[in-house]
């Protein structure tokens, strides 16, 4: 037994410890725990005061519960007591408590700031650390506002011991990542950055964390790191094995000190000074020599410490990218490491190398290492490391390489694992289209990919392989072949029988002429798959059919048979059965002339980017996609031996060749048509020649246009314009708006589905309003959901005249925001604008509807989904007068019912939105609450949108 | 960035957690359980790196006890790897020897230690003296 509890005993809390220990079940535990939470909560509770011993252990207790995996909801009021102990036991674990188990958004935090300022203040240095330590950890908010301005001047202060300042630099961390307002840079940056000079290792390895952390958001202000972090780094470098004394780790000088500079240089571009960057290659070679050399111990410490430094010189020189030398070196090192026995150094060169191959100056160096690659991918026991050889092999790949490259991999994919799969079957497909340079390579390696591993291979693969069939003449006859061959199998993967399908309907003449596989060889061998494929492969099959009836009419006949038969013309499947019956129409009723049009063959796709890279990104992120893009890789004119395939960029979709093979809709297009500029746009083409007629109600006529060159900009609504909406929600007239120019009426008529709105717009002026132009905008969707038609009015307004305007508003489907009105002229020569919310809401379009209380409740009841109701509880914000209640809710549009609710102070209404695409029936319930002065109000419609929306309109009426 | 420090048993129990950003408690017992069930099913030849959802396990064994650091990209694999074991020195020279119950008994020394070297996720300290320094002012008092 070792010592149960060095130091200080706590004799209660080792017994407690021990009992945990001795539990048979955690049923046991957990009635020891409980037991425990009860004895402290009524020490706590209890009406003697506790004293700091005992305050210490039983919140030491707490915390060995909660690391037991167990939720403490009490102590925390004790534990900060602790802070205020005078002993260092006692505020110790007063602190740890606090930092285990305070998060940041606690609502103590106020009174643990005041153990933290007074510890601040106290400059005892261990109680400062604690302090530090505390903020460092929890680092709310409330913390930063508290301190912030305290802990630059600790940091830099010189009389603050070293493990202060430590402290310190790493609580200052915490700060500007919470909250970086509160830590504005100034005075202290430069001394923070001469940190770095610091002689005591523990502060400049505190300091570098900030630093490196500071420079990233402020890299010009912490410039100066560069030269300090070089010296430094030169000196520990360059230092003998027992310079440094205690930060010496296994005769490696400070080696997480080194890791951390050499990190800290990676934020930057190399030194320009000449002298500077002289030193940081001397270094950079030092480290890269010193590993050549034979190891100072044979501890396995001493070389993990070295190499930690190691790569991470390697890294910042692969960073830089500037110096052939060191990366040719770096790589002939990692290469050395990919034959290691320790797996973990195999695992980081296959990562590092990663990053190196896409560098032009190692590019061939890294190739050198193709075999042992390759045979990591063979042998190695840990998926991980497997699958960094995957990576690695791809990002070397070019295209001297790639044949054997790509066939490695595919030998790899027969036995690889699960959860790597897809992810090699894109790269493959990936690597076989980019170094292409005969396709009918290409083609045999997608068509083994399906082989190997079918059920990987996403869409995007195959469509890709049949996008470049028939984009390439040269390789049409070979993929006809190649397919037929493949589909001989007896048991094949659906995705071949896919591939298998198009090819040959598409290029199946090609091959007809060998007796082996003439047309009916070739339909009888789709056709024996048929039954087995599902019904989106099914689909594509029968559009085979149809284009074989036009590429061999000899075998109409057989066809036609196949499409009557029951299970097609009849089939339970809408889209089977409706190619069965259009294709048997088709192919009986066209002539020879329509049909070899109609079915002509696919005309090229559109170059794009290659969907498989899209995908392939997606799955890797935004970080692998760097690799993956290699222009570097292939300089010079070289770049386009692909031809057609470079990948071009684009954003289109992959077009589906089972949707699109016949072509129909759109025979034979030159390429997918432009896509419409949005589907927004298009509505509105169709809503201006609506039946009604009339001029189209967007935007200004282009005499305005020319008026009011900004006219298509609505311009934000005006502050008051949500507050003058509302005041028109329950009411149809009165005056809109109104300023010292100019007064805006408003009348209103609305029935069903449509409206009738007159606007008064009265020049208060004895001036001439000139340029006078109202037009009515609608943001966002209104586009699709209210036709609002407007009528010219005159371009002047004479001085106290007054014009009228006549809109005439269509809902053709529910909307949530009003349409805007704005309003440009020009008084005395200056221009005016200004944009209201035109008082047009939902509500206007609602029908009243009367019913009796039976009827009420059965559609109350049938209305239940929680997102069909919404409520709203609200404070009433004007007089709760019944009469005045009753008006407005008859004027929202609603019926009031009488006799509903068995309550008569509640008020119960029914009605109906009328749209032109739908109605929504509508029950609404308000329920006063005088003594409270609130209201409740409950909304209940077939739309959620609707019930939401009606409810925040009404609930501002009361 | 150091995510988190944990010490996990075989049979899966926690001896100690430490984390360096916010988790629901809820949560880190399951992460904690899943962590410990990645590491047991490794075997020696496979590498000490996990890639994790979106960060990096670093684990070493001793004995029955795992210590799994949950790290992002910045950091250096291989210098964590190391600092896991410069800790477990740093414990065995204040535990001469230490043991799984020295943890379980000593959880507050471990976490000063602890502390004393990680703070906000950064490695702050690694000279074992200055390490223990505090722990030795503390055991002074408590003798006195």
């Amino acid at each position: 037994m070792p010592a149960v509890s060095k130091g200080d005993g706590m004799r209660g809390l080792a017994v407690f410890i021990s009992d945990i220990r001795n539990c048979k079940s955690k049923e046991a535990e957990i009635k020891r725990i409980n037991k425990e939470l009860a004895n402290i909560r009524s020490k706590f509770k209890g009406d003697k005061a506790l004293d700091g011993y005992s305050k210490k252990k039983y919140v030491c207790k707490l915390l060995f519960i909660f690391l037991l995996g167990h939720d403490i909801d009490f102590g925390h009021m004790e534990a900060v007591n602790l802070l205020s102990s005078n002993k260092y036991t006692e505020k110790q674990i007063g602190y740890l408590f606090i930092s285990v188990l305070v998060n940041s958004t606690s609502e103590l935090i106020r009174l643990i700031n005041n153990g933290v300022k007074n510890d601040l203040t106290s400059r005892n240095p261990t109680f400062m650390c604690l302090a530090l330590h505390c903020i460092a950890n929890v680092g709310s908010r409330e913390m930063g506002e508290a301190f912030a301005a305290d802990i630059p001047r600790i940091l830099v202060a010189g009389d603050s011991m070293d493990s202060v300042k430590q402290s310190a630099a790493l609580c200052l961390l915490r700060l500007y990542k919470a909250s970086p307002d509160l830590v504005p840079m100034g005075e202290w940056t430069a001394r923070v950055v001469h940190l770095l000079n610091d002689q005591h290792m523990g502060v400049v390895t505190a300091a570098v964390s900030l630093i490196t952390c500071l420079c990233k958001k402020n890299p010009e202000d912490f410039k100066t790191c560069v030269s300090l972090a070089v010296s430094r780094l030169s000196r520990i470098v360059s230092s003998a094995s027992t310079d440094l004394q205690d930060y010496t780790y296994y005769f490696v000088p400070a080696p997480w000190l080194s890791v951390k500079l050499l990190r800290l240089l990676q934020c930057y571009a190399p030194p320009e000074d000449a002298a500077v960057k002289g030193r940081l290659v001397e270094c950079l070679e030092t480290v890269l020599n010193k590993a050549q050399e034979p190891p100072k111990s044979k501890k396995v410490q001493h070389s993990n410490a070295k190499n930690a430094v190691l790569f991470e010189t390697i890294s910042l020189i692969i960073h830089y990218d500037s110096e052939p030398n060191l990366l040719v070196r770096a790589c002939n090192q990692l290469g050395q490491f990919l034959q290691h026995r320790e797996t973990n150094l195999r695992y980081l060169a296959l990562e590092s190398m990663c990053t190196l191959a896409s560098s032009e100056f190692s590019h061939e160096a890294v190739k050198t290492h193709i075999d042992t690659v390759i045979n990591a991918l063979k042998t190695e026991r840990d998926v991980s490391v497997r699958q960094r050889a995957a990576d690695l092999l791809y990002a070397m790949c070019d295209r001297s390489n790639a044949k054997q490259i790509v066939s490695e991999m595919l030998r790899y994919l027969e036995t690889a694992d699960y959860a790597i799969r897809e992810e090699i079957v894109l790269k493959v497909a990936i690597l076989a289209e980019k170094y292409a340079v005969d396709y009918s390579w290409y083609v045999d390696t997608i068509l083994n990919l399906i082989r190997i591993a079918g059920d990987y291979v996403s869409e995007e693969v195959w469509y890709r392989v049949l996008q470049i069939v028939t984009n390439r003449d040269d390789v049409q006859g070979y993929a006809a072949k190649t397919v037929f061959e493949a589909l001989q199998a007896p048991a094949c993967h659906e995705n071949m029988v896919k591939v298998g399908g198009y090819i040959l309907g598409e290029f199946g003449n090609l091959i007809a002429g060998d007796p082996r596989s003439s047309p009916p060889v070739q339909f009888s061998l789709l056709h024996s798959k048929f039954h087995l494929c599902s019904v989106a492969t099914r689909a594509l099959l029968l559009s085979t059919y149809i284009k074989f009836i036009n590429l061999f009419p000899e075998t109409k006949a057989t066809i036609q048979a196949v499409l009557r038969a029951g299970s097609q013309l009849r089939n339970a499947d809408v889209e089977l059965q409706q190619r069965a019956v259009e294709y048997l129409t088709l192919s009986s009723i066209a002539s020879t002339d329509v049909l070899a049009t109609v079915l002509e063959e696919m005309p090229p796709f559109p170059e794009r980017e290659s969907s498989i890279l899209a995908k392939l990104k997606r799955k890797k992120g935004p970080g692998a996609a760097s690799t993956l893009d290699d222009g570097r890789r292939e300089p010079g004119p070289g770049g386009d031996v692909n031809g057609g395939v470079e990948p071009a960029p684009s954003t289109g979709s992959t077009p589906s060749p089972s949707a699109d093979l016949l072509g129909l809709r759109a025979a034979p297009p030159p390429a997918a048509p432009p896509a419409p500029p949005s589907a927004g746009s298009l509505l509105v083409d169709v809503f201006s020649d609506s039946p009604t007629g009339g001029p189209p109600s967007l935007g200004p006529s282009p005499e305005e246009a020319f008026l009011s060159p900004a006219a298509e900009d609505p311009g934000i609504p005006i502050p008051e314009a949500d507050e003058l909406l509302h005041k028109f929600v329950c009411k149809n007239s009165g005056v809109l708006f109104e300023n010292a120019l100019l007064q805006i009426g408003v009348k209103s008529e609305f029935r069903q589905n449509l409206g009738r709105m007159y606007l008064f717009y009265g020049n208060k002026t004895s001036v001439q309003f000139q340029n006078f132009c109202p037009t009515v905008t609608h943001p966002g969707d209104l586009q699709s959901q209210l036709v609002v038609q407007t009528k010219r009015v005159p371009g002047q307004v004479d001085g106290g005249a007054q014009v009228q305007q006549v809109l005439n508003i269509e809902c053709l489907r529910d909307f949530l925001t009003p349409p805007l009105l704005t309003v440009r002229f020009r008084y005395g020569g200056a221009p005016q604008a200004l944009t209201l919310k035109l008082p047009v809401t939902i509500n206007k379009f609602f029908q009243p509807t009367e019913m009796a209380a039976q009827a009420f409740f059965q559609r109350w009841k049938q209305l239940s989904l929680p997102q069909q109701e919404a409520q709203k509880i609200f404070q009433a914000n004007h007089p709760m007068d019944s009469e005045v209640t009753k008006a407005k809710l008859l004027g929202f549009g609603s019926a009031l019912l009488d006799n509903v609710d068995p309550n008569p102070e509640n008020y119960v209404g029914a009605g109906i939105v009328q749209t032109k695409a739908l109605q929504v029936g509508c029950l609404l319930r308000l329920e006063p609450n005088a003594q409270a002065q609130m209201y409740r109000l409950t909304l209940r419609t077939s739309k959620e949108s609707v019930s939401r929306h009606l409810c925040e309109l009404l609930a501002e009426q009361f | 960035m150091i995510k988190f420090f944990l010490m996990v048993n075989k049979q899966g129990q926690t001896r100690l957690s430490r984390y360096y950003e916010h988790v629901e408690i809820n949560k880190r017992t399951l992460l904690e359980a899943d962590v410990i069930k990645t590491c047991l099913s490794r075997s020696k030849e496979q590498c000490s790196f996990i890639e994790y959802k979106d960060f990096k396990l670093i684990y070493r064994q001793y004995a029955a006890l795992f210590i799994v650091v949950g790290i992002n990209e910045t950091e250096n694999e291989m210098a964590v790897y190391e600092f896991i074991h410069n800790f477990v020195e740093v414990l065995d020279m204040y535990f001469s020897r230490v043991s799984e119950l020295d943890i379980m008994f000593n959880l507050d020394k471990v976490h000063i230690i602890l502390d004393e070297m990680v703070l906000n996720g950064c490695i702050v300290e690694t000279n074992k003296a200055r390490i223990l320094a505090p722990l030795l002012i503390l055991d002074k008092m408590a003798e006195s």
